[in-house]
């Protein structure tokens, strides 16, 4: 058993050494070294930098944001893959080609656009401020950005599990008198359910995590819209690189904690 | 995080290697100029002008590049290994962190005249065209309805001037202390609706979005502004005081020394002294240091009180005491205290 297992992927030994080595150099040791670097502050030192109120507000901020646009997306993305894959219609490739924009747009490009359109000044932002909404400078404009960023997460791993569900499945159900809300309650989302955690999982690591888009459009308040990628630009910027190193030490750890959540998630919804 | 630099380092090395290679042929010096964001068109200016006086000291050919980014970004990046020969930053306290880490000697500022400081600059308000909200001097900004914008301190160079201006003022008005300084300020952030990381962001937010009545920005810059984006726009209001903004240059020793490039590093720094760069600062929106070149652009500066950093500390204590974690800045912004 064991040889056959070794067999069936041609030099084995090899793809191995090569994945370990690319994952040390460019995960492993790039990590161990940010876990490693605040701790020249001492614990109590790491714990005070980051009970910072200000520190406490960005990373609740940013976590709030990262998983609500996530649940926005969720069902968006869905939708947008339902369509991608289910029906044919005029300009379909470009939709497909589109959805995919955000992964090659300058995020930096992207936020000064969604900055120019909400400001109260804006296409968009001039009606909403009309009726006394507002959306640039505020948490609100913070989730517009990251919803962009995470769509396409949802809608490619949706997509890759619905193209392999066959219609028949959903014809099936029906000839044996399914309604239309049942087949998709008890045959589709089922199905789905996996790859729909997995490119939640996706989006919220990404939206964490994402600076260039969300930067312009944020407004940087203390205490209100200053998101944790910012906090650690802002102690680099006084020299304090052991302080920056905890607040991004903080945020590694609480995404892997959400990361492996997601992942048990998964794993049980599979069995 | 020690891992990165070492990553980037070699990759300087390499991208070095490659332009050696390729300008052995022409036996050319190379200077690189580690700079801030609102000199990019100055040292354009002054990088093309230098080689031929350096020619006429009997230096070798040269070539000087120039990087620009914001200050405090760029002292980090020759802190993480850049190969800078010289740096003109927006802050001395940027060239004191370099110093500290023994990158060049901590009496830099003493070895060019002024303060290492051929030029300098002050803090004024860029107001929409016709001052429709008529403000004209620093207590006029906390008024009920103005809306100010300015960038970070703890992010911009220049914010901290901008900030440090309010201070002095409010330090220097009947009855002002360190307290009522604090309550000015704080009730000045109140009227500040966005705040950019950068000088440059804050421009755009002022210029292009449209947003705030006011700009507290470099003189130069709302020069350029008024200048180069709409003369028919903006009008430039200098309140009754301001602070004397003085943007260091430094030899960086580690760096000349084991390139062996201290002689042209160092001629290029004195030459911004000379005549002809004073004219080029002039030109290029900053305030001279040379007689000369003064009274050549005398109608263009105002002239206005200005205090210096010295007056409030130097930037040593003032770094700790406003825009260090916990200063009189994150004050104002954190409730109940």
């Amino acid at each position: 058993m064991r040889q056959r297992a070794a067999r069936a992927v041609p030099g084995f030994p090899l793809t191995l050494a090569m994945t370990l080595v690319w994952l040390t150099g460019i995960v492993l040791i790039p990590m161990t070294a940010l876990a490693l670097r605040p701790w020249s502050l001492g614990l109590s030192g790491v714990l005070h930098s980051l009970a910072e109120p200000r520190v406490l507000a960005a990373l609740r901020l940013s976590f709030g944001t990262a998983i609500a646009s996530a649940v926005i997306d969720l069902p968006l993305g869905l939708l947008l893959a339902w369509v991608l894959v289910r029906y044919r219609f005029p300009g379909r490739r470009l939709l497909d080609g589109l959805i995919d924009l955000p992964f090659a747009f300058p995020t930096a490009v992207g936020g000064i656009t969604f900055t120019a359109l909400y400001a109260s000044t804006g296409w968009l932002g001039a009606p909403l401020a009309a009726i006394g909404i507002s959306i640039a400078y505020t948490p609100l404009g913070i989730l517009v950005a990251l919803c962009f960023v995470g769509l396409p997460f949802i809608v490619r791993t949706a997509e890759a599990v619905l193209r392999d569900l066959p219609g028949e499945v959903e014809e099936a159900a029906a000839t044996l008198g399914a309604r239309p809300a049942q087949i998709v309650a008890r045959v589709v989302l089922p199905a789905l359910f996996p790859a729909l955690v997995t490119g939640f999982g996706l989006a919220f690591a990404r939206a964490v995590g994402e600076y260039g888009s969300v930067i312009f459009i944020a407004g940087n308040m203390p205490m209100r819209t200053e998101i944790a990628p910012l906090m650690i630009v802002i102690r680099l910027q006084q020299f304090d690189y052991a302080g920056a190193a905890a607040i991004g030490l903080a945020m590694l750890l609480v995404s892997l904690l959400c990361l492996a959540g997601i992942a048990a998630l998964r794993r049980r919804l599979e069995l | 995080m020690t891992a990165a630099p070492a990553l980037t380092r070699r990759g300087l090395a390499l991208a070095l290697g490659i332009s050696l290679v390729s300008r052995t042929a022409h036996a050319q010096t190379t200077l690189l100029n580690v700079s801030y964001d609102p000199t990019r068109e100055l040292y354009r200016d002054v990088d093309k002008a230098f080689p031929a006086v350096w020619a006429g000291q009997g230096g070798d050919a040269l070539t000087v590049r120039s990087t620009h980014g914001g200050s405090g970004a760029q002292a980090r990046a020759v802190l993480d290994g850049l190969q800078a020969d010289v740096v003109t930053l927006a802050l001395a306290s940027d060239i004191d962190a370099l110093a500290e880490r023994k990158l060049l000697a901590r009496d830099w500022q003493s070895r060019l005249p002024h303060n290492a400081t051929p030029y300098t600059s002050t803090i004024v308000f860029l107001v929409r065209k016709g001052n429709p909200k008529r403000l004209l001097d620093w207590a006029d900004l906390i008024r009920p309805g103005v809306a100010i914008i300015t960038p970070n301190p703890k992010t911009s160079g220049g914010a901290r001037w901008n900030y440090l201006a309010a201070w002095g003022w409010a330090l220097r008005q009947p009855g002002g202390s360190d307290a009522t300084a604090e309550a000015f300020l704080g009730k000045l952030f109140k009227q500040v609706p966005v705040l950019d990381s950068g000088a440059r962001g804050a421009t755009n937010t002022f210029v292009q979005r449209g947003l705030g009545d006011v700009l507290l920005a470099w003189e130069n810059e709302a020069l350029l502004a008024a200048d180069e984006l709409g003369p028919d726009k903006f009008d430039i209001v200098y309140p009754s005081l301001s602070i004397l903004a003085e943007p260091p240059v430094a030899v960086v020793d580690s760096v000349v020394d084991a390139r062996g490039t201290r002689r042209a590093a160092e001629a290029y720094l004195r030459f911004l002294y000379a005549p002809q760069a004073q004219d080029i600062v002039g030109r290029r929106h900053f305030r001279p240091r040379d007689a000369a070149a003064q009274a050549k652009y005398a109608a263009k500066f105002p002239t206005l009180p200005l205090f210096d950093i010295a007056a409030l500390g130097g930037w040593t204590k003032v770094q700790a005491a406003h825009f260090a974690d916990g200063g009189a800045f994150d004050r104002i912004y954190t409730p109940g205290k």
